[in-house]
């Protein structure tokens, strides 16, 4: 007899609140605090405005480079690949020797100092040092060392190492300290507890964990160097980059066309080939 | 005492023989590669200027300090522009790149034959070129300033974005699509309903990241002529005036720290 009312009330209820959500149901707001939603908004476009009125645009020169502009996409289209073929080769073989150098000194450089970013490895001071020397090296853009390098050690490929070197330091070190840092702490205790040394200890309770990680960041990082390699030729440091410089500055964008799509074909290759190979260490 | 190991028992190694082996030719070979790549690079550095690199780092080290303070004010307004090449950049990056990554994702592109390919090598194009060369490229098409810096950075961050949209598209929990399907919506609500609410904090993270990076790659364009503190940096290195290129320096380091700081806030409190 209850329970019968007592049904029906909450029939109805539900049928109520079923008619109110139909009809004036709406996604919640990404931003749960309205004043934080509209503040946001607000500023955003705030400087919107003031960013766009500062832009200096000179639409006279934009519509008159249009022209090139569809000169360069009939370059992309028609690529010179032998016109200046040997300066393309040339700097290309340079870009890719640069690239597997700086890479090998990067990763025999950053593991010690991997090891010591680590903070369940190494004793603070150490820990310390070797995380300023990751700061550094991770806070200036590659071409901006490369003309200190440049302006130290002389125009040339040494520069160039040096410079994807360090920033293979930087990178490299840093996630393989993470990556340290987050190991299983069981298997490097199991191997202590049998008595190594400590080079036993790291040989065969550490670095097993990190060696497929470390792998995959380091085809990754030979990836990224030889992209940067394409840059710090701007500044002097050697590789593909001062050809590119000089096809663009002599408007010759057939051949810069074909300098890109080089490059873009051997990133993809090297990602490729990278990828096979993480998939058979991991 | 020592027990004396039987002849025969086998003593336990890291690797199996074959294994040892093939991992002593790959060290081989890797050495032989770096050892002519390292010849290579030896054989075009003049020595004699490397030998006298130290000397030359102590002379620029002690011309670099102090820094001309004074210098600052004329610093304003390359940072600001500096930030907008930034800003604007990311922004006209997430427009193109939100319909490149639903193209490249294998559960929403129209077709994974013709469609898919094309939108994964606009990705991989965008990405293989520095933002410096993109504005090389664009300072000869439209000119030296800051349109052809924001233009770069835009092309350079959609493979970026696009890329790492396009992998969070692909997991996505497809329970909720299908209910969201099964309620009768189109094709426009499930993807209003269905995919766009599991991709948001995903999308808001990438984008304050990519914003992060942009902040760092708009610091330098200015050295091919891109507009922004780069410009400045340029001009302080040609006429040697290494106390400016200092201050220059300090304040890079202030705005990617800066940067830094409030891309990780942000990611933080999305996740």
């Amino acid at each position: 007899m209850n329970d019968i009312p007592e049904n029906t009330q909450k029939l109805g209820v539900t049928k109520m609140e079923t008619a109110a959500f139909s009809e004036n149901w709406s996604p919640p707001p990404f931003i749960k605090n309205p004043l934080l939603r509209w503040g946001l908004l607000l500023t955003f476009i705030l400087y919107l405005s003031l960013s766009i009125g500062s832009l200096d645009v000179n639409w006279e020169r934009i519509y008159v480079g249009l022209d090139r502009g569809a000169k360069f996409v009939y370059g992309f289209m028609n690529p010179n690949f032998s016109g200046r073929w040997t300066d393309i080769s040339e700097g290309i073989i340079e870009s890719l020797i640069m690239t597997v150098t700086s890479t090998a000194i990067g990763i025999i450089i950053s593991i010690p100092i991997g090891f010591g970013a680590a903070r369940n490895l190494a004793p603070l001071p150490v820990y310390l040092f070797c995380r300023s020397i990751i700061a550094l090296s991770r806070s200036f853009q590659e071409i901006i060392i490369a003309i200190l390098f440049v302006a130290i050690f002389g125009f040339g490929p040494l520069a160039g190492v040096l410079t994807l070197s360090f920033a293979t330091i930087g990178f490299l070190s840093k996630l393989l300290a993470e990556d340290i840092e987050s190991i299983d702490k069981n298997q490097a205790e199991a191997v202590k507890a049998t008595g190594s040394s400590w080079w036993q200890w790291l040989n065969y309770g550490i670095q097993p964990q990190v060696m497929p990680r470390l792998i995959g960041l380091s085809l990754y990082r030979f990836d990224i160097n030889f992209r940067e390699s394409a840059v710090v030729g701007l500044v002097g440091a050697g590789g593909i980059g001062a050809t590119l410089n000089t096809a663009f500055d002599r408007y010759e964008y057939d051949t810069a066309a074909a300098i890109l799509i080089i490059i873009i074909g051997i990133v993809m290759l090297s990602e490729y080939i990278s990828g096979y190979i993480r998939a058979g260490v991991q | 005492m020592t027990k004396k190991l039987n002849p025969k028992t086998r003593v336990w190694h890291y690797r199996s023989r074959n294994k040892q082996l093939i991992s002593w030719f790959i060290w081989l070979v890797a050495t032989a590669l770096f050892m002519y790549c390292w010849q290579r690079v030896s054989e075009s550095t003049t020595w004699f200027f490397v030998w006298d690199a130290p000397r030359i780092a102590g002379d620029i080290g002690y011309r670099m300090i102090p820094p001309r303070w004074s210098y600052i004010n004329e610093l304003w307004e390359p940072l600001w522009d500096t930030l907008n090449i930034a800003t604007i950049g990311t922004m006209m990056a997430i427009v193109m790149a939100i319909p490149v990554a639903f193209l490249a994702a294998r559960n929403t592109t129209p077709s994974t034959t013709i469609v898919r390919p094309i939108a994964l090598l606009i990705i991989v194009s965008s990405r293989s070129i520095n933002s410096l060369i993109w504005s090389l490229l664009l300072v000869s098409i439209i000119g030296p300033g800051v349109v052809a810096g924001i233009v770069a950075i835009s092309l350079r961050s959609i493979g970026f974005i696009a890329k790492l949209l396009y992998e969070a598209i692909e997991e996505i929990d497809h329970n909720q699509v299908e209910a969201v399907t099964a309620s009768g919506a189109s094709n426009l609500q499930i993807l209003i309903y269905g995919i766009v609410p599991q991709i948001l904090p995903a999308f808001a993270g990438i984008s304050v990241f990519r914003w992060d990076i942009n902040i760092r790659e708009s610091t330098v364009l200015g050295l091919v002529g891109a507009g922004g503190i780069g410009l400045q940096l340029n001009a302080s290195l040609n006429v040697l005036a290494w106390p400016q290129v200092t201050l220059i320096l300090i304040l890079i380091l202030l705005a990617v720290i800066l940067s830094e700081w409030v891309s990780a806030k942000v990611r933080h409190s999305i996740i």
